[in-house]
C-alpha cells in the first residue's frame, strides 16, 4: 500500500548573483516517487545531486529561499506546509547523515527523549538504547563524545522512538566501517519489516542493493527510473535507462567500465 | 570526573597566575621607562607653583633624597621592591597613599562599570536575538544600523550629547560629579549617588551594546541554519521551544565570554565617560594623574587596570572551561566504550 507519493516535485532556489540580479537555480525537477509500507526504496545517485533536498522537501524543512511546486501526498492526503509541520517527527521521521545533526551542548539521551511522541519518554529512550546495544551512560554523553558507530545508533534511535510510519534516511552510511554499515542497514530493514515505509538516500549503490526492495536512480535533480532490486543482476539488461545500466556496469565487481561522454 | 575537573582548573589558574606575574613585570618595567623618559619633572610636579622659591641647591637635595640622581635600573629596582612589599607610594595630587586613592576611586568606578556592564550585556544580547530572529526585515536593519552607528560613536561625544539633552535641556539629572556640590558628606543620600550615576552609566551601556548585539545576531543566525536546528525542526520542534533548547543554549556562552573579555573596552570607556561627567572614578583619576604628572598614582593605575583586564579575560576562559561540556568533560567516555 502506497503511503507517501511525490508527484511532479520541483525545487528551485532564488539567488542573488551580482548586485541585485536574481536567478533561480533549479535543483529538483518533475520528480515522481512512491513509498510503500513495509518496503525500502533506495534513492541512489551522485553526491551533491540534490538527494538530501528531496528529503527536506518531503519534511518541509527547506531553507526559506527555496520554492517548491508539485504535490506530495501522505496517506491519500495532500501535504500542505501546515500538515507537514504537524506530521514531521510524528508520522515522518528523518535519520540524518552525521553527528553534526545533534545539538552539541545537549546530552544525547535528552535529545532522543525529545523525539518520543506516543509514550513515556524516559522508558522509551532506555529501551531503544538497550535494543541498539548502547550502554546506559551513553544517555548522559554529549555528541562529541560518541564514536561514529554510536552516533549512528543514536540517530537511528531518534527515528525508532518517534513511532513514525515513514522513515527517511539521508546518507546514513558515509565514513563508517563495513560492520557498522551492515548494522545500520539492518536497522532499516527491521523498520520496513515492522511495516514502516523507508526511503534510503545513498550514493552507495552496492550496499543499498543489499537491503532495498526498489531502487530509484537519481540524476540531475530527477528520478530516471525506479527498478525492482532483482533487475540489478548480470549485465543489467533488464534495466531500462542507459544511465542506470552505466551505473551498474561501472561497479568494480561488474564490468568496471564507463560509457563515452559520461565523465 | 569531579576531581579531574578541579585539578584541571587548579593547573589552569596556576599557569594564568604565572602569566599575570610576568605580564605585570613587563608592564611595570615598560611604563616606568616611559615615565622616566617623558618630559614630566617629578620635582616640579611635586612642588608645583612654589617652584620659583626652590633654589638649585634645594633641588639637588630633593633629587638626592628621592634617589633621582641614581641610574635608571636602580631607581626601578627600588620602586618595584617597594611595590612588592605593598607600598605604591604617595599620590602627589591627593597627598594620600596611592593604594588608598585607587581603592576609593575603584568603589565609585565599579558601581558605574557594573551597571553599564550588566545593562549593555542584557540589552545587547536581547536585541541581537531580536535581529537574528527577524533577519532581513526592517527590525533587523534598524538594529544593525543602530549598532554600526554606535560602534563608530566616540564615548565622550555620546556623553556630551546625553549631558546636553538630559542634564541641561530637560534638567532631569545633575550635570556631573559623583555627589551633589555643597552638601556635607554625611548628608549625601543613596538616591543622590544613584542620580549622579545614571547618565555616565547610560553613556557607557549605550556604547557597549553594539559589540554584544552584532556578535549575538551573527551567532544565532549561524545556529539557526545549523544541521542540528534543521534536524530539530524535522523532529517537529518549533517556535519558542526550538529557540530555547537549541538556540539560546548555543549562543549564551559565547556572549557571556565576550562580555567578560570586553573589560578593557569598559575601562577605556569609563576613562572618557568619567572625564565628561567629572565623575570621581578611576578613569578620571587616570586623566588627572597623567595631566598633572602624578607619577606614583599613574604607575599604580597602570598596574591596577592591567590586573582588572587580565582578570576579566581569565574569567572568560574559566567559564568556557567549567560550562562548556566540550572542554569540561574531554573524550574520556568514548575511550571507555
Amino acid at each position: 500500500m502506497s503511503i507517501l507519493k511525490v508527484n511532479n516535485l520541483s525545487v528551485s532556489f532564488k539567488q542573488y548573483t551580482s548586485g541585485l540580479r536574481q536567478t533561480t537555480h533549479q535543483v529538483i525537477s518533475n520528480l515522481n516517487i512512491e513509498l510503500v509500507s513495509g518496503e525500502i526504496l533506495a534513492v541512489v545517485g551522485a553526491s551533491g545531486s540534490g538527494k538530501s533536498l528531496l528529503a527536506h522537501a518531503i519534511l518541509g524543512i527547506l531553507p526559506l529561499n527555496a520554492e517548491t511546486s508539485g504535490q506530495i501526498t501522505y496517506d491519500g492526503e495532500v501535504l500542505t506546509s501546515k500538515r507537514q509541520e504537524q506530521l514531521r517527527g510524528k508520522e515522518i521521521a528523518l535519520v540524518p547523515q552525521s553527528v553534526s545533526y545533534l545539538n552539541p551542548l545537549m546530552r544525547v539521551g535528552s535529545q532522543v527523549r525529545s523525539s518520543v511522541r506516543k509514550r513515556n519518554a524516559k522508558q522509551a529512550q532506555e529501551e531503544v538504547f538497550q535494543r541498539y546495544h548502547l550502554k546506559k551512560e551513553v544517555g548522559n554523553m554529549y555528541p562529541f563524545q560518541l564514536s561514529g558507530g554510536m552516533a549512528r545508533r543514536v540517530l537511528v534511535s531518534t527515528a525508532m522512538v518517534s513511532g513514525a510510519s515513514v522513515i527517511i534516511a539521508d546518507e546514513p552510511t558515509p565514513g563508517l566501517d563495513k560492520v557498522v554499515i551492515e548494522e545500520a542497514l539492518n536497522n532499516f530493514r527491521e523498520f520496513a519489516d515492522q511495516g514502516c515505509a523507508v526511503m534510503l538516500i545513498s550514493h552507495d549503490i552496492e550496499s543499498a542493493l543489499k537491503i532495498a526492495d526498489k531502487v530509484a536512480v537519481f540524476y540531475e535533480g530527477t528520478v530516471l527510473e525506479v527498478a525492482p532490486v532483482e533487475d540489478f543482476e548480470g549485465k543489467g539488461d533488464r534495466l531500462r535507462h542507459p544511465y542506470t545500466q552505466a551505473l551498474w556496469r561501472a561497479l568494480p565487481q561488474n564490468d568496471f567500465t564507463w560509457i563515452e561522454g559520461s565523465i | 570526573m569531579r576531581w579531574q575537573l578541579t585539578w584541571n582548573i587548579v593547573t589552569f589558574l596556576f599557569w594564568k597566575a604565572i602569566k599575570m606575574a610576568s605580564l605585570l613585570v613587563a608592564i611595570s618595567f615598560i611604563s616606568f621607562l616611559l615615565v622616566k623618559n617623558s618630559p614630566i619633572d617629578p620635582i616640579q610636579a611635586y612642588v608645583g607653583a612654589d617652584m620659583l622659591n626652590v633654589s638649585q641647591e634645594q633641588r639637588e637635595k630633593i633629587e638626592e633624597y628621592w634617589g633621582l640622581n641614581q641610574p635608571v635600573m636602580e631607581q626601578f629596582m627600588s620602586w618595584s621592591s617597594a611595590v612588592l612589599s605593598g607600598d605604591l607610594g604617595t599620590s602627589m595630587i591627593f597627598r594620600l597613599p596611592v593604594s588608598e586613592v585607587i581603592g576609593e576611586r575603584f568603589l565609585n568606578s565599579i558601581a558605574l562599570m557594573s551597571v553599564a556592564w550588566v545593562l549593555s550585556g542584557v540589552i545587547g544580547f536581547s536585541i541581537g536575538i531580536l535581529a537574528a530572529m527577524n533577519t532581513g526585515t526592517w527590525i533587523d536593519r534598524m538594529i544593525k544600523w543602530y549598532c554600526y552607528t554606535l560602534a563608530s560613536t566616540p564615548t565622550f561625544w555620546m556623553g556630551l550629547l546625553l549631558l546636553i539633552v538630559f542634564a541641561v535641556w530637560l534638567n532631569w539629572f545633575p550635570v556631573g560629579m559623583g555627589v551633589p556640590a555643597g552638601v556635607l558628606a554625611e548628608d549625601v543620600t543613596i538616591m543622590d549617588r544613584i542620580k549622579h550615576l545614571i547618565l555616565p552609566a547610560l553613556t557607557l551601556s549605550i556604547i557597549g551594546v553594539a559589540n554584544v548585539a552584532l556578535h549575538t545576531r551573527q551567532k544565532l543566525i549561524e545556529v539557526l541554519s545549523s544541521d542540528y536546528v534543521v534536524f530539530a525542526r524535522a523532529r517537529g520542534e518549533k517556535g519558542f521551544t526550538l529557540f530555547w533548547r537549541h538556540g539560546l543554549r548555543n549562543i549564551a556562552l559565547p556572549a557571556i565570554t565576550l562580555q567578560f573579555a570586553a573589560f578593557s573596552e569598559l575601562f577605556g570607556g569609563a576613562v572618557l565617560a568619567e572625564q565628561v561627567f567629572s565623575y570621581p572614578g578611576l578613569g578620571q583619576a587616570t586623566v588627572e594623574a597623567g595631566l598633572r604628572g602624578d607619577i606614583p598614582l599613574l604607575l599604580g593605575l597602570v598596574l591596577f587596570s592591567a590586573i582588572f583586564v587580565f582578570v576579566g579575560n581569565v574569567i572568560a576562559d574559566l567559564i568556557y572551561r567549567v560550562v562548556d561540556p566540550r572542554t569540561r568533560e574531554g573524550k574520556s567516555y568514548a575511550v571507555k566504550q
